[in-house]
């Protein structure tokens, strides 16, 4: 529903600001009420939303498995326990799939972190989109875009925690010189050709996070865009496109969790090759 | 959608979660999940040594009921022969007794026969003799003529 003061443009801006905290040079530290003014804070601000969100999906994942965990029973497992165990069981296998190098105790946990993490996350996306700004708006909150994932912030912040990963267990299993001499070796495995090695591997070893993180937001932001325009229809006729493309985003959230989560476990499992 | 400290701090909650996980939640979930493993492994391993033994024990009881079986049938032949030879000696004991009664009787007959013959006799000839005497209208010294009616007697 659009807004009766506002145009679409204004509406959607609105509904894809995220509420700033920050350094602003005029105003100090304080909530951004604009969007340029959010753009002023540069660097030194925090979303707020995004954060609050993504923390507490975080904290409802670690709660509700170590739940689930600390009640598992041997025996007869319940129905929320089976629920988490087919997750937990399906991020096993991916894992055992995917990761070639014997047994390494981080990288399962880790997958199922992202996995669970991020579908939380996503799923936050079910949610009408003027739910949330609405509801906090009546508690003076000028700001509220509640999926974290539609954030670059956040997927590129999971995925440099993933590139930090790939850095360490590179350096860890062949040592810096073994991972400098891969870089500049590969793919043309002579000394002359040093720096265009040199060149070609760093391009392809940082484009692994960008586009890890990359694909993860422009998909949920491309569908949150989508709902945004939907929702700017005649009320009598946006739930006719809108509960076919919440359908198809139940497939998305979980397809692109998914995807995240294997490219991460195949990443980390090429860092761990010897060349 | 400014790149600001969000990163960071997404980076930052990253790091706590999976360490939350690797140390809070990942290891319950899995070793609840291998025991079970185990568990149902050990289960279904029982079942199917509980399934052999049955089978076995079954094949036991079989065998056993068939030898009871023949051992009855063979108790039962044993008895109908008995039986028909206990029935067989009855028969014949039976018979000879109704034989050797039929017998007796017979020397019976005969020497109540004789017996009789004997007094009718004795009878005739006193009867001869009486009626010698009427005819004779003497008595006759039985002492004398005994031996005569004796004679007599002995001719009819």
């Amino acid at each position: 529903m659009a807004g009766n003061n506002s145009t679409p443009t204004e509406y959607i801006q609105h509904h894809l600001q995220n509420l700033t905290y920050g350094y602003h040079p005029e105003n100090g530290w304080s909530l951004a009420h604009s969007a340029g003014e959010a753009q002023e804070m540069g660097f030194w601000a925090i979303h707020l939303d995004s954060m609050g969100w993504s923390l507490a999906m975080g904290a409802l994942f670690i709660w509700l498995f170590r739940m689930v965990g600390k009640a598992a029973t041997t025996g007869v497992p319940g129905k929320l326990q089976c629920a988490i165990e087919m997750v937990f069981e399906f991020v096993e296998g991916t894992v055992r799939g995917a990761f070639l190098h014997g047994k390494n105790p981080v990288i399962a946990p880790l997958a199922l972190t992202l996995f669970v993490w991020i579908f939380l996350m996503n799923l936050l996306k079910l949610v009408p989109v003027d739910l949330a700004p609405q509801l906090f708006a009546k508690f003076g909150v000028e700001y509220m875009k509640l999926v974290p994932t539609t954030d670059p912030n956040v997927t590129l912040g999971m995925a440099l925690g993933v590139f930090c990963l790939i850095i360490y267990y590179s350096i860890k299993v062949k040592g810096a010189g073994g991972f400098v001499k891969e870089l500049s070796f590969t793919p043309f495995n002579h000394w002359s050709l040093i720096p265009f090695n040199l060149v070609m591997e760093l391009i392809g070893l940082l484009v692994k996070p960008l586009s890890l993180g990359l694909r993860l937001f422009g998909n949920m932001f491309a569908g949150e865009v989508i709902f945004l325009l939907i929702a700017l229809l005649p009320f009598w006729v946006s739930w006719t496109l809108n509960v076919p493309w919440a359908i198809f985003h139940i497939l998305v959230i979980t397809l692109q969790a998914f995807i995240f989560t294997v490219l991460t476990v195949v990443y980390l499992s090429a860092a761990h090759e010897h060349h | 959608m400014n790149i600001n400290m969000t990163l960071i701090g997404q980076m930052i909650a990253f790091a706590i979660f999976v360490g939350f996980c690797i140390k809070f939640v990942w290891p319950p979930i899995s070793n609840a999940l291998h025991e079970r493993q185990k568990k149902i492994a050990d289960g279904l391993d029982a079942a199917s040594r509980a399934s052999r033994d049955l089978e076995l024990a079954e094949e036991q009881a079989g065998e056993t009921l068939r030898e009871s079986k023949e051992q009855a049938a063979e108790i039962l032949e044993q008895a109908h022969k008995r039986s028909s030879q206990m029935i067989e000696e009855a028969r014949d004991q039976a018979r000879q007794e109704g034989e050797r009664m039929i017998a007796q009787a017979k020397s019976e007959i005969d020497q109540e026969v004789n017996r009789a013959k004997e007094d009718l006799r004795v009878q005739v000839s006193r009867l001869a003799i009486v009626g010698a005497e009427r005819i004779l209208e003497s008595s006759i010294d039985e002492k004398k003529h005994g031996k005569l009616v004796d004679e007599l007697a002995n001719e009819l």
